[in-house]
């Protein structure tokens, strides 16, 4: 598990317990927090990997990603948000497709079935990047904004995020169509709180998100 | 209008500077050529208007200094194009020298813990735990 982590220390503990209960490995990079959630994800059990300085998700992705590829045991990895929007359960069934149908990404997507519900504005917002990224990844993606994803070592390896802040979802859907990769989508429940939807994505930042796409 | 072409030539070809990789010394030496013709360009119409005038009425352009200012907004335009690609390969310099510090610092932990964990086993007999 490689949880990106900036500073979720009022659920960051709970997360890494849950996810622990399933999966012995939680790797959580810490973006360079201020609040303390460090300490937290580490009492929690998970190994912590602190950036000196705040990178940004996409990066704080990666450097999991780089860390998980030196253990030679890894055979999947499965990206996870710190702030207790996605679902252990959902993880678990993504791992254990991505083994059964010999996937090498199976990616997380909260309009497959109709447990998840975002506010009208949100979802015109996603269904708007799904266009724009299925126009320009050439992958048909239902949900093309959602960091629940399991890949395959295969898949760590082929991926190069370079893109540190928020392009970087869209940066990994271009990168996993232009591969070879077996990929396939998977529902998963997005739990949407007063808390999360208070620090969630703003909306403004689909505009910044474009033009870091343009500049690539 | 000449003017007209060759202002979009260049706006074009600048925008597809964007698209190429940053950095380099043919880069360099464009835009410190660029802002030398500029200079050069910004003096020339000042000792000389009426021949900048005559340039532009060449290309199209009413006078010498609205071509002076088509200059400037397209080297303005170049400017901003190379200053975001130069941040951008700073960037990616910083975060490849943060993530190998992270990752230095996790291993060492790693094998701090591990190298603690094998101290204590024999003293407590009840395996090591990370």
């Amino acid at each position: 598990m490689v949880v990106p982590l900036y500073n979720e220390a009022t659920v960051v503990a709970d997360v890494i317990t849950g996810l622990r209960a399933e999966f012995p490995h939680v790797v959580c990079v810490d973006d360079a927090s201020t609040d303390g959630s460090a300490a937290l994800a580490r009492g929690a059990g998970a190994v912590v990997v602190q950036h000196p300085v705040n990178l940004g998700q996409g990066a704080a992705l990666q450097t999991g990603l780089t860390f998980a590829l030196a253990d030679p045991a890894m055979d999947s990895v499965v990206t996870f948000d710190a702030d207790g929007q996605h679902q252990v359960a959902d993880a678990r069934a993504m791992v254990d497709r991505l083994a059964a149908e010999h996937l090498d990404v199976v990616l997380g997507s909260r309009f497959l079935d109709g447990r998840t519900r975002p506010g009208l504005l949100k979802r015109a917002t996603l269904r708007a990047a799904v266009v724009q990224s299925n126009l320009s990844t050439g992958m048909k993606l239902t949900d093309a904004h959602n960091g629940l994803r399991a890949l395959s070592r295969q898949a760590v390896q082929t991926l190069n995020i370079r893109q540190n802040r928020m392009a970087h979802a869209s940066e990994i859907v271009a990168q996993l169509g232009r591969s070879e990769l077996a990929w396939a989508e998977h529902p998963v429940h997005i739990l949407y709180t007063d808390y999360t939807r208070a620090k969630g994505q703003s909306l403004w930042n689909s505009v910044n998100i474009v033009t870091e796409l343009l500049h690539r | 209008m000449l003017i007209q072409i060759v202002l979009v030539v260049v706006i074009v070809a600048g925008g597809l500077a964007l698209l190429r990789a940053p950095g380099g010394a043919r880069n360099q030496a464009l835009r410190r050529l660029g802002v030398l013709a500029l200079a050069a360009f910004a003096v020339v119409t000042v000792l000389a208007p009426t021949t900048m005038t005559r340039l532009a009425g060449l290309v199209g352009v009413g006078r010498g200094t609205d071509l002076l200012l088509y200059g400037l907004a397209v080297t303005f335009f170049g400017y901003t194009v190379t200053s975001y690609r130069r941040t951008r390969l700073f960037e990616e310099q910083m975060t490849a020298l943060a993530r190998g510090m992270a990752l230095t610092e996790a291993a060492a932990m790693q094998a701090q813990a591990a190298a603690s964990a094998v101290q204590e086993q024999p003293r407590q007999g009840d395996g090591a735990s990370r």
